[in-house]
């Protein structure tokens, strides 16, 4: 078994690429310092990251790869599925390796497997644009706690700055602890203290950090929720397939 | 706001209800300094009702006065009901606070039709107009164009508006005269046309002047209830392929009419309102829309309803077996479309990776073909499996209604074979 360690790190990956063909090695795995280290391995590479060549192997991508199937690899690279280094290494060889590249062979089940997984990433960005809830806080910035399965703050802030750009908001992932404030003109990063997370993870802020009219508002919307839904039609299956349970935590009409 | 508008959006939301659009697709609008909003061109929903239909628009009623007195409908004349309205700034107001939240994606109005048709235009044209210029609001607006109403009225509203629609609702004249005496086609059509021509000098002015102001640019949709009158589903698809004819129009809606007046001699009485029917009649707008199929194709006078235990695709293979096989490796992508199983998304997969080489079947299964039922229609790589022709159509419908028929037994614990 031949194994690569790189830094985890995009540019890396890249680098692995021009390393296995300039040496004309292939690995069967490729660890990140913080994976666990199998017990035999034949040989062990260890893959320096260098710009030069990564930009060198992304280039020579870029002469075959769309635009889309350029994107998808990064969605796939955000996702950190534990298959996602070897896949994507496949991928770019298959690529390589083909004169006119792959990209449109769904025939082949790497070329499938990362057009599922974008669109997996996509479908949760898209989820995260459906089902954040903002909240007015007493100061006036627009509260949203939220816990996507993958780190897609990058991914849905444009929407988000075009859409609310005069109103202040934080988009806050509490499985990561980490958030984005945008303030009206520009994002900024920011983070909470761990006692302040445990009672953000609850998705209710507090009566006092609220504005006036939020419970109300509130409250309006959890009654307009209920008037809406036609009861001889009810499906609470099909609600769930649209709505999976795991982003109830948050959702203002669902909670009591 | 205060309690008192609690209520009133208790009622008007209830009274809303029964419009089944909610699409905020169609148009996409880039941010604008100071406003609030954008529209995306694909929509989005932000929440599902237990009855598992998306909220995506804020839809509410301006107000549920009525004068006019339609056996269909809850807000009619002759109901008691509790009725009340909105003022145009009450409405705004809660419209820009839901969308802060990003409850909504914008606002669906409708309105019963308080003094004549001409005054509840007036209302819901202020309600946009506050929107638009004064909360600068940029989100989607889907606005109902009252029948009557004068052609300038709707003229400003369609400045406004990224969606306008009429509903038809009765799918045929003789039953709009019998539930809603005080209708008629031509008073709908009459929006309608005004509408699609509007919108079609505003695109053409648009080729000249990147600035000439839109008009719907998300275009018209309208309504149909089924099950309330006799109409079978080959008048019902007949009419709205005739309406998707138009170039405005973006949407038919199917409503599976639910009995909200009990009582009215004129209305059937229904035990459940017919879901599978409008699942069905869906399917079919379907394939009109995005499979090129025609409406004559799926129903005709011979077959004038769409069969409950079958989708509308798989009913005309099973019609016309002469079709098939498929050859999935060299078949054009229309015939492709046309195979049971393979959606669109599946058939353009499958177009783009045959040049790479021949697809079996394992490889069809994981690009998304429903080989359960695509099985009987198509040649791949491998030795041609039995299809339609060699097993017979009867055969192949049992075998694919199957799982219906044994869901059906389980209901009434045994069932006799009838054949076809």
């Amino acid at each position: 078994m031949i194994l690569f360690h790189y830094d985890k790190t995009f540019e890396g990956l890249l680098s692995c690429i021009f390393f296995a063909y300039a040496q004309k090695c292939f690995p069967d795995m490729i660890l990140s310092p913080s994976d666990q280290q199998p017990l035999f391995a034949d040989e062990q590479y260890v893959v320096v990251s260098d710009k030069v060549k990564a930009s060198r192997v992304w280039s020579s991508l870029e002469k075959k790869l769309s635009k889309i199937a350029r994107r998808m690899m990064m969605s796939v690279w955000i996702s950190g599925l534990p298959e996602t280094e070897m896949l994507l290494f496949r991928y770019m060889c298959k690529n390589i390796d083909h004169p006119q590249g792959v990209e449109l062979n769904f025939g082949d089940t790497d070329v499938l497997r990362v057009k599922e997984i974008a669109q997996q990433v996509s479908r949760e960005a898209q989820r995260l644009v459906q089902f954040v809830r903002f909240q007015e806080t007493a100061d006036g910035i627009w509260f949203a706690p939220i816990a996507p399965r993958y780190n897609l703050l990058p991914l849905v802030v444009k929407h988000f700055r075009n859409r609310y750009s005069s109103q202040p908001w934080i988009l806050y992932d509490t499985t990561r602890n980490q958030g984005l404030y945008w303030d009206t003109h520009t994002v900024h990063d920011v983070s909470f203290s761990p006692a302040d997370l445990a009672a953000l993870k609850l998705g209710q802020l507090n009566g006092d950090k609220q504005s006036d009219e939020e419970q109300l508002i509130q409250r309006m919307w959890k009654e307009y929720f209920r008037s809406i839904t036609i009861r001889e039609r009810l499906n609470l299956k099909l609600q769930q397939q649209h709505m999976p349970k795991k982003y109830w935590k948050y959702l203002t009409e669902l909670q009591q | 706001m205060n309690e008192r508008i609690l209520e009133k959006l208790n009622i008007l939301a209830d009274a809303a209800k029964y419009d089944v659009s909610c699409a905020s697709s169609g148009t996409s609008r880039p941010a604008v300094k100071g406003g609030i909003g954008t529209a995306t061109g694909w929509g989005i929903c932000h929440s599902f009702t237990p009855d598992g239909r998306c909220i995506s628009l804020f839809k509410i009623l301006l107000t549920n006065h009525c004068i006019y007195d339609c056996a269909y409908c809850t807000n009619r004349r002759s109901n008691d009901v509790k009725r009340t309205a909105f003022t145009p700034r009450e409405l705004a107001e809660l419209t820009i606070a839901f969308y802060q939240r990003n409850y909504i994606e914008g606002l669906f109005l409708s309105s019963g039709v308080m003094r004549n048709p001409d005054y509840t235009m007036e209302q819901m044209l202020r309600v946009v107009k506050l929107l638009r210029e004064q909360y600068r609001f940029n989100g989607y607006i889907h606005m109902k164009a009252i029948p009557g109403a004068s052609d300038n009225l709707i003229a400003q509203a369609g400045r406004y508006a990224d969606r306008m629609s009429v509903n038809l609702e009765i799918p045929s004249e003789e039953n709009l005269k019998l539930l809603a005496p005080e209708k008629n086609y031509s008073e709908v059509f009459a929006p309608m046309r005004f509408i699609q021509q509007g919108m079609l000098e505003s695109a053409e002015d648009r080729k000249k002047f990147r600035s000439a102001p839109r008009f719907v640019p998300a275009g018209q949709s309208t309504q149909l209830i089924i099950g309330a009158t006799p109409a079978n589903d080959h008048q019902i698809l007949t009419l709205a392929s005739a309406l998707y004819r138009r170039p405005s129009f973006k949407r038919v809606y199917y409503s599976g009419y639910i009995p909200v007046n009990n009582g009215d001699s004129r209305l059937p009485t229904l035990a459940a309102p017919p879901l599978v029917r409008e699942n069905r009649l869906y399917q079919a707008d379907w394939l009109m829309r995005f499979y090129q199929f025609k409406a004559s194709e799926i129903v005709d006078e011979s077959h004038p309803d769409l069969d409950l235990d079958l989708d509308p695709k798989m009913g005309w293979a099973l019609r016309h077996p002469e079709f098939f096989p498929v050859d999935v490796n060299s078949a054009p992508y229309e015939m492709i479309l046309r195979v049971p199983g393979i959606g669109v998304k599946s058939a353009k997969l499958i177009v783009a990776s045959r040049r790479y080489g021949r697809l079996s079947s394992t490889q069809l299964k994981k690009i998304g073909v429903v080989m359960k039922r695509a099985q009987y229609f198509i040649l791949c790589r491998e030795l041609p499996m039995q299809t339609v022709n060699e097993l017979t159509p009867q055969y192949v419908r049992r075998q694919v209604t199957q799982k219906q028929q044994k869901r059906t037994a389980e209901l009434l614990q045994y069932t006799i074979e009838w054949g076809e």
